[in-house]
Parts: structure tokens; C-alpha cells; sequence
């Protein structure tokens, strides 16, 4: 495992509860995330757009 | 109703519901509903989904006359609501099969509403393939269609996917097949469901029908848990209904839902019904003493634009028109114009109130108005502007 500065900012997290993607590339506009935006850089409260879970139901996409 | 064979081998085993009205609490199901759910006879004999557990007489009847004296070896959970796996402990414990089949999030929901510590559970994700004699039976994940677990069930040999929830509608029938039915009501009662029930997935819809169009899987029978079953064109036509459900156009049409005290956020609601009537568009005026979130839902499902009101009640709004925002906002629709009507007497928080639930469902909001205690002449016009107004919105929308 890199450790957090070696993290790529343009890594995927997928959701474990519904299989969304989280793509920096596009940001989350519904909520009003900008494109560009890293899964780190989202806010604690941001919750996933399709089941409404939280930050840490997401993992790395491989 | 009894069993009926839907292809040499293969049986429907479902209970009706018919006198059910309430569906799991949150929606009304005017008609009642079926729960359906499948057996087939092959060397493994394997049971599709359970029912739900008031009907466990009835699920033990139907088994007894299509099985004779054979016993279950499989048991495939397509989704564990209680709805369709009410009777699953029961059918564990009265046949012991071999195995139980379900998806990764299937599995995780078993535990944690059976506690069970030694079914045979055995987890099939999405491109798994069981062989139960002359017949074999793939699974597609369908995540979050409507619940984590849910997963769709394909024979390539007979051509049938058995969908649990999705394609269903709340119908209680002596009739088993769409084609037996009236196509209006059968598909106002799939949207139904589909605007209480499916809506907030859209996107998992999108998603899903495309990964089936990709697997180029062909479809002679769709068999969802609730209500009618699809067969021959019919597949097509109930794939083709969901992709249109999923993308949420817009039709030419407004609700205005309301609650009201002493009638006049009432008689707003009515002038601003005549304003978006002048212009064209088709408008449904609700109030929550009268209509269940759902059958507004099913209204709020197919319009352009949503008009709120409520007077200011405590600061606030009413209680009903509380209920209509949570539940309207869990739901989820996409693509609406909306906009906000409501009576006051002194602090008047309505509009602004109903306006952040608007916004909070990323509408594009029109200009509210609000009048103090009863409208006049001048503030029955403003409403019938603000009704024209919307209709322009509307129709810039539309295109
Ligand atoms: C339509 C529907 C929507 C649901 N939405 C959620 C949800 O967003 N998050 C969640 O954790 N559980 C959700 N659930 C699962 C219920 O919370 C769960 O089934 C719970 O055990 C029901 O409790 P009850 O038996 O008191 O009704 C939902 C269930 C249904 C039927
Ligand atoms: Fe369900
Ligand atoms: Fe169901």
C-alpha cells in the first residue's frame, strides 16, 4: 500500500454497498463536487449518490 | 391460486394477496399484490425465491402438488426482503436442501436477518453458473436495484429471467400473463411501483439493462416476484417501459401539492392551477388530506414541474407536507422545475422553507409566492403569473 502522500489523486473508490464509482476525473456535480475533486479531498459528510453511504464504505478500485 | 406451468417443467407458485393495501408501509397498493415465486423441476429441484411468510400455508400447498414426493435441493434467494424470503427459515428447516444460492451481498443480508449457523449457503456472483440437470441458471448482480442484495436469475435453456422486484407491479389477478390483462392499467400500476419503489436507482436501471443488452441474453419469459409475468414480445416491451422509467423525461404536466388550514393556500394552489391550465400544461392539484404520498409520487414521477404549499404552521410547515418532502426527496427524481405557494399570518416561514426542500432536490426553482391570511384579488393574480410562469419554464424545458 502507497502511503497518503503517494496516493494518486486520480484514484477510483468504488462503494462497497452499491458499486458506485467515485471518478475524480468527474466529480459528484449532483452534490455539487467539481471535477478534479480526489476521493480524499471530498468532504467527511459526502455520502455516496446512489445508496447514501458513507466515506468509509468506499474502497480503492483496482 | 394454483400452480401453473409456464414452460414444461417450470412453475409459477406464487400466493395472491388480495386483500393487501398497505405495501410494506410506505406506499398503498390499491389493488393488492402477488408474490411470485418459481420451482423448477430439473434433476436439482430448485426453488426461486420464497413468499411472504402469512402465506407460508399456501407456498407449502403449492409445493406439495408440483412436487410429489421429491424434496428441494436448491434454493435460489434473489432478494432477501421479507416479502420474498418471509418463508425461507421455514422452507430450510421442512426440506434441508443442498444449497442455497445468492449474491455477495446476499449473503450478508442472510446472516443478518436469518442469524443461521449452518445453511448450505453458497455465494454466486454476476457470470456464475449452476447446472440443475438438463437446465443451467446464471446470475446477474443487480445491485441496489432496490436493495444491495438484489440479483436477477437466467435459464439460457428456456430463456426466462426470473427478475424479483424489478418489472413488478402491485396487482392482485386470477390472470398470471401481461397479455391476459388491460395494458393501461398493467403499466400504470408498474409505474406505480417503479415511481415508490425503484426510482432513486435509476441509474443502476440504466446500468443494468445495458450490461444485458451487452451479454446479448435473449428473453422469452420475464417472471418478476410481484404481480403479471412477461412473455414473448412482451419482454421487449417491459425492458423498453424501464429504460424510459430511468431516464426521467419530463412530461408536459405539473402538480401542485398542497396542505392547507383555513383554504387559503388552497385557493393559491388553484389559481396557480389555472394559470399553468391557460398555458397548456396538464395539471394535477393534490392535497395531502386527500392523496397518499405514493399516488402523488406517481404524478410527481411524470411531471416537469412540482409546485409546493403550505401555510407557515409553528414556524414551519404542516406535518403532511413534511411527510410528501422526506419522502419525495428520498425518491430522488431528477429533472424537475419546482416552485412554492403558502399562506401566513405573521412570521411566515412557509415558502422559504418549502423552497430549501426544493433546492435540496437540485430543482430549478421558480419565484414563490406567498400572501398574508387570505389572498386578495391581486394575490389570486400574482398566483395565476406565477402559474403562467411555470408553464414557461415548462415549455423552455420541453424544448
Ligand atoms: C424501500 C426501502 C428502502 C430502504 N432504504 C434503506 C436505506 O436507505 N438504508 C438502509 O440502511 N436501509 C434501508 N432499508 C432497509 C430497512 O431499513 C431494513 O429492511 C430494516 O430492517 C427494516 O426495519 P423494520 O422491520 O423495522 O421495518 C430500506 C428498506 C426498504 C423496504
Ligand atoms: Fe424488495
Ligand atoms: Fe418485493
Amino acid at each position: 500500500m502507497p502511503d497518503q502522500k503517494e496516493r494518486d489523486p486520480m484514484q477510483k473508490y468504488v462503494c462497497e454497498i452499491c458499486g458506485y464509482v467515485y471518478d475524480p476525473e468527474v466529480g459528484d456535480p449532483d452534490s455539487d463536487i467539481p471535477a478534479g475533486t480526489s476521493f480524499d479531498d471530498l468532504p467527511d459528510d459526502w455520502t455516496c449518490p446512489i445508496c447514501g453511504a458513507t466515506k468509509e464504505s468506499f474502497v480503492p478500485e483496482d | 391460486m394454483k400452480p401453473v406451468e409456464i414452460k414444461k417443467d417450470v412453475y409459477w407458485i406464487g400466493a395472491v394477496d388480495w386483500n393487501r393495501r398497505n405495501f410494506h408501509g410506505y406506499s398503498v397498493a390499491p389493488m393488492g399484490t402477488t408474490y411470485n415465486n418459481y420451482l423448477i423441476m430439473d434433476e436439482k429441484v430448485t426453488l426461486v425465491d420464497t413468499v411472504a411468510e402469512e402465506f407460508w400455508g399456501t407456498l407449502q400447498c403449492n409445493l406439495a402438488n408440483v412436487l410429489g414426493d421429491r424434496k428441494i435441493d436448491y434454493i435460489v434467494v434473489n432478494h432477501l426482503e421479507p416479502d420474498h424470503s418471509g418463508c425461507l427459515a421455514k422452507v430450510v428447516e421442512k426440506y434441508k436442501p443442498e444449497k442455497i444460492y445468492t449474491s455477495p451481498m446476499g449473503q450478508k443480508a442472510m446472516e443478518a436477518h436469518f442469524h443461521y449457523k449452518d445453511w448450505p449457503v453458497e455465494v454466486v456472483p454476476t457470470g456464475s453458473e449452476i447446472n440443475i440437470g438438463k437446465r443451467t441458471l446464471t446470475f446477474v448482480e443487480t445491485r441496489m436495484l432496490h436493495w444491495p442484495d438484489a440479483m436477477l436469475t437466467y435459464c439460457p435453456e428456456e430463456k426466462i429471467a426470473f427478475t424479483n422486484d424489478a418489472f413488478g407491479q402491485n396487482w392482485a389477478t386470477s390472470e398470471r400473463w401481461a397479455d391476459e390483462v388491460d395494458r393501461a392499467k398493467l403499466e400504470e400500476l408498474m409505474r406505480f411501483y417503479y415511481a415508490n419503489i425503484v426510482l432513486p436507482y435509476s441509474p443502476v436501471v440504466l446500468k443494468t439493462l445495458a450490461a444485458l443488452k451487452e451479454m446479448n441474453l435473449e428473453f422469452d419469459m420475464i417472471c418478476p416476484d410481484h404481480g403479471l409475468m412477461f412473455r414473448g414480445d412482451d419482454c421487449a416491451w417491459a425492458m423498453e417501459k424501464y429504460q424510459q422509467y430511468a431516464e426521467q423525461k419530463p412530461k408536459n404536466r405539473a402538480v401542485i401539492i398542497y396542505d392547507t388550514m383555513w383554504h387559503s393556500t388552497e385557493k393559491m394552489a388553484k389559481a396557480v392551477a389555472a394559470g399553468l391550465a391557460d398555458e397548456g400544461v396538464s395539471v394535477r392539484l393534490m392535497s395531502m388530506k386527500s392523496n397518499h404520498h405514493s399516488e402523488v409520487m406517481l404524478e410527481v414521477f411524470d411531471a416537469a414541474a412540482v409546485i409546493v404549499g403550505s401555510p407557515t404552521h409553528n414556524n414551519g410547515i404542516l406535518p403532511l407536507m413534511a411527510d410528501m418532502l422526506t419522502y419525495m426527496k428520498g425518491l430522488r427524481p431528477q429533472n424537475k422545475i419546482g416552485s412554492a405557494i403558502g399562506s401566513f399570518g405573521w412570521s411566515g416561514e412557509c415558502v422559504k422553507v418549502l423552497t430549501q426542500w426544493l433546492e435540496d432536490m437540485s430543482m430549478e426553482v421558480v419565484e414563490p409566492v406567498k400572501t398574508k391570511f387570505v389572498p386578495d384579488h391581486d394575490a389570486m393574480e400574482k398566483c395565476y403569473e406565477q402559474g403562467k410562469a411555470i408553464a414557461a419554464a415548462v415549455k423552455a424545458k420541453l424544448g
